[in-house]
């Protein structure tokens, strides 16, 4: 596995992968469907708060005075969670993080852990790296496990499977759980029922668990998982051993500071007032629960992406994933076309800046997947400007390149014969030997880039006379 | 006051920012057209041309400087002005006289009846910025109401970005006609004979794919609507 891990190795460029998905009819159903569902649904949730806007200022403002101090809590947490019997862990990139895994394993005796649903595990490749040491990680989210079980990628951060309907989920239960019933339908009662029993043997045989963490308090040392299903709380309480592997943006100073997050994620990501499952757990308690605590703390480009101070607002990020559900570019192409664990708004900003220095062609391609419409930034419930941070990666982009590149010389020149009105004047001028292409008004075809307008739009053709030549002939 | 006509309406829509000369005439204002303006940069900036964006915002803070107010037919560059502005140029003096046409006819001349008659069944499509960066509300559906023989039907999925994007179009072509292609098939729902916004960049895009699909619906920026009387109806390009 490459430096940081957070792409998937080989994945094409945005545009590329967008058009194989756009391509799928069904694909889009789905999330057409899906979003639709969800986009209404959190809406009305947010709707029944009064508070909500403050609520949000609240959640950006704690979130920005974590990442200012952020070698302070780290600190305190580490000294809280000491304290109450867990054991802390460094870990400066997803291959120290997950050779820290697999040794705790190893040193339990296990062949095989079950996992609570985390980004920063599969960030990070664990599932792969544990492969590769001889141990086999369990996905016990239902939607995780449809996609582990469907050798599939996740399509969206809060419903990895969004882009599987139920008649396919069905299909890969019959193809790939071992003893399911065959006459299985696709009521999703019977599915439910089947994922149930075929996880039930296995939270009861682990010895170690392994979660992520969606929030942990620098105070207390307290670690929380907010959850729909139980069956994180299955993982959080059986094992012997549990090994928490957290990003190092995931802190809040105080147990009261919870409280503003524990509104803005539920309604944000499920539209519910309160997620059904918030296990909290603070190092170990004799006689109950894990044995063993191990918090792995995860940088992974994280304090690279803090030096930068237009793009760190990226790390406010709660993995709520409504800028998805809003996102007309998600909606479209789904999340495998991001061709990165983090798809969608969120993920077009957050992707390039965790790899750093490792981002490549693909990556690069991100900050361009959005038409900058402003509505991720509307619901992010803790006021992350997307499309700041996406022209500001832009910018860097643009930055990189070769001021002879094609673009830069036309936007250059643009700009130069913008600077000036007279020089303004005599470019429309140009322009309007477009005229020439045109047919009853419209432009149908282009040569290349232009071509790539004209592929599904006319353009109007330039009319003889401008409004500032109109203006001088009439009013000058 | 003075027009900021933008790019995209001085070279390709000069009926726009006729209308906008017409109307706010007929509404008792004095309208200047201050020559030596160019372009808000906002296309430099999202394509990742910081630079050149700022050169041309202080352009623009330097030519209306002597103004009461700047009226623009476009929520998209009164949105770059607004709210980018300040971050390049570390001042929101361009901010504060410059409006988008809606804002400017509802808030400052306080206005929604502006004596218009256009009599078509239309639509209207809330471009991204006007909605989410300017915030115009139901300033332009109030405007249209008032309109005498306009019959006003509502957008499925109105919200939602027709795709454009400036250089996305280009950049990821297929995303951005696969948005067209819903926000079209919304608009032909409506059994309008006119879409209208308040930007003409969005215009073009979705007035790009109803010509190359023949859907028989006309594009027609927000001004040119207000503007039509009587007297002086609003005529289709021939």
């Amino acid at each position: 596995m490459a430096g940081r891990g957070v792409t998937w190795l080989g994945t094409p460029t945005f545009p590329k992968a967008a058009r194989t998905a756009l391509a799928d009819t069904q694909l889009r159903t789905n999330l057409r469907n899906a979003t639709t569902t969800i986009r209404g649904k959190r809406a009305g949730a947010v709707a029944e708060l009064p508070d909500w806007e403050p609520l949000r200022r609240a959640g950006e403002a704690i979130k920005d005075e974590v990442l200012a101090n952020l070698d302070t809590y780290l600190e305190r947490l580490e000294a809280a969670v000491t304290a109450r019997g867990g054991v802390v862990h460094w870990a400066r990139d997803a291959a120290e993080a997950n050779a820290i895994v697999l040794r705790l394993t190893r040193e339990a005796g296990a062949d095989e852990v079950v996992k609570v649903k985390s980004m920063a595990t599969a960030e990070i490749g664990l599932n792969e790296a544990l492969a590769e040491g001889g141990v086999h990680a369990v996905e016990t989210d239902l939607a995780e496990l449809i996609v582990q079980l469907g050798e599939d990628r996740p399509s969206h951060i809060l419903v990895p499977a969004i882009h599987r309907n139920r008649s396919e989920i069905r299909e890969i239960f019959r193809r790939e759980m071992p003893g399911v019933d065959q006459d299985i339908t696709d009521e999703p009662r019977e599915l439910a029922e089947a994922a149930r029993k075929h996880l039930r043997q296995k939270f009861l045989t682990a010895k170690v668990a392994v979660s992520g963490a969606n929030f942990a308090v620098a105070d207390s040392g307290s670690v929380v998982v907010v959850e729909s299903e139980g069956n994180g709380r299955m993982c959080l309480t059986l094992p012997e051993t549990l090994i928490t592997v957290m990003g190092i943006e995931k802190l809040v100073p105080t147990w009261s500071d919870l409280e503003v997050f524990l509104q803005l994620l539920p309604r944000s990501s499920t539209a519910e007032r309160m997620n059904p499952y918030t296990s909290v757990w603070t190092g170990v308690a004799p006689g109950d629960g894990p044995k063993n605590f191990h918090l792995v703390l995860l940088d992974n480009g994280r304090t690279d992406t803090l030096a930068d101070t237009v793009g760190r607002q990226a790390l406010r990020c709660i993995r709520c994933s409504a800028c998805l559900n809003v996102c007309p570019v998600y909606e479209r192409t789904g999340g495998a076309a991001y061709g990165s664990v983090y798809p969608g708004p969120i993920g077009a900003i957050l992707t390039p800046q965790l790899l750093g220095e490792d981002v490549d062609e693909q990556a690069k391609s991100l900050p361009y997947a959005s038409s900058l419409c402003g509505a991720c930034f509307e619901v992010c419930p803790v006021r992350i400007d997307i499309p700041e941070v996406l022209v500001h990666l832009r910018a860097e982009a643009v930055e990189s390149k070769s001021k002879a590149a094609p673009e830069a010389a036309a936007m250059s020149a643009l700009a130069w014969a913008m600077g000036n009105p007279r020089r303004w004047a005599a470019a429309q001028k140009a322009a309007g030997v477009g005229r020439l292409l045109s047919r009853g008004g419209r432009i149908s075809g282009l040569p290349w880039p232009g071509s790539r307008w004209t592929a599904s739009r006319d353009l109007p053709a330039p009319p003889k006379e401008t409004f500032r030549a109109w203006w001088r002939r009439t009013r000058g | 006051m003075a027009l900021f006509a933008t790019c995209v309406t001085d070279t390709l829509y000069p009926r726009t920012g006729q209308a906008v000369v017409r109307l706010l005439e007929r509404l008792g204002c004095e309208v200047d057209f201050p020559e030596a303006q160019t372009c808000c940069g906002q296309m430099h900036y999202n394509t990742g041309y910081p630079r050149h964006a700022t050169a041309l915002a202080g352009d623009y803070e330097r030519i209306f400087a002597e103004y009461d107010a700047v009226v623009a037919p476009s929520g998209s560059c009164v949105g770059m002005v607004r709210e980018i502005y300040p971050k390049l140029l570390g001042s929101a003096r361009a901010a504060s006289y410059s409006h988008e046409l809606s804002e400017f006819l509802v808030d400052v001349l306080g206005v929604t009846d502006v004596g218009a008659y256009f009599p078509h069944r239309v639509t209207y499509h809330p471009t991204c910025h006007s909605l989410r960066m300017l915030k115009v509300g139901d300033r332009p559906q109030r405007l249209l109401r008032a309109v005498r023989g306009l019959e006003l039907v509502e957008l499925p999925e109105a919200e939602s970005c027709c795709g454009f994007g400036g250089t996305f179009a280009i950049k990821n072509s297929d995303t951005s006609s696969a948005m067209l292609a819903d926000k079209i098939s919304g608009i032909t729902r409506t059994g309008a004979e006119v879409l209208t916004a308040g930007d003409n960049s969005c215009l073009m895009h979705i007035g790009g794919g109803l010509s190359r699909l023949r859907a028989g619906v006309n594009p027609v920026h927000l001004a040119e609507i207000l503007s039509s009387t009587e007297e002086e109806p609003w005529q289709a390009v021939a």
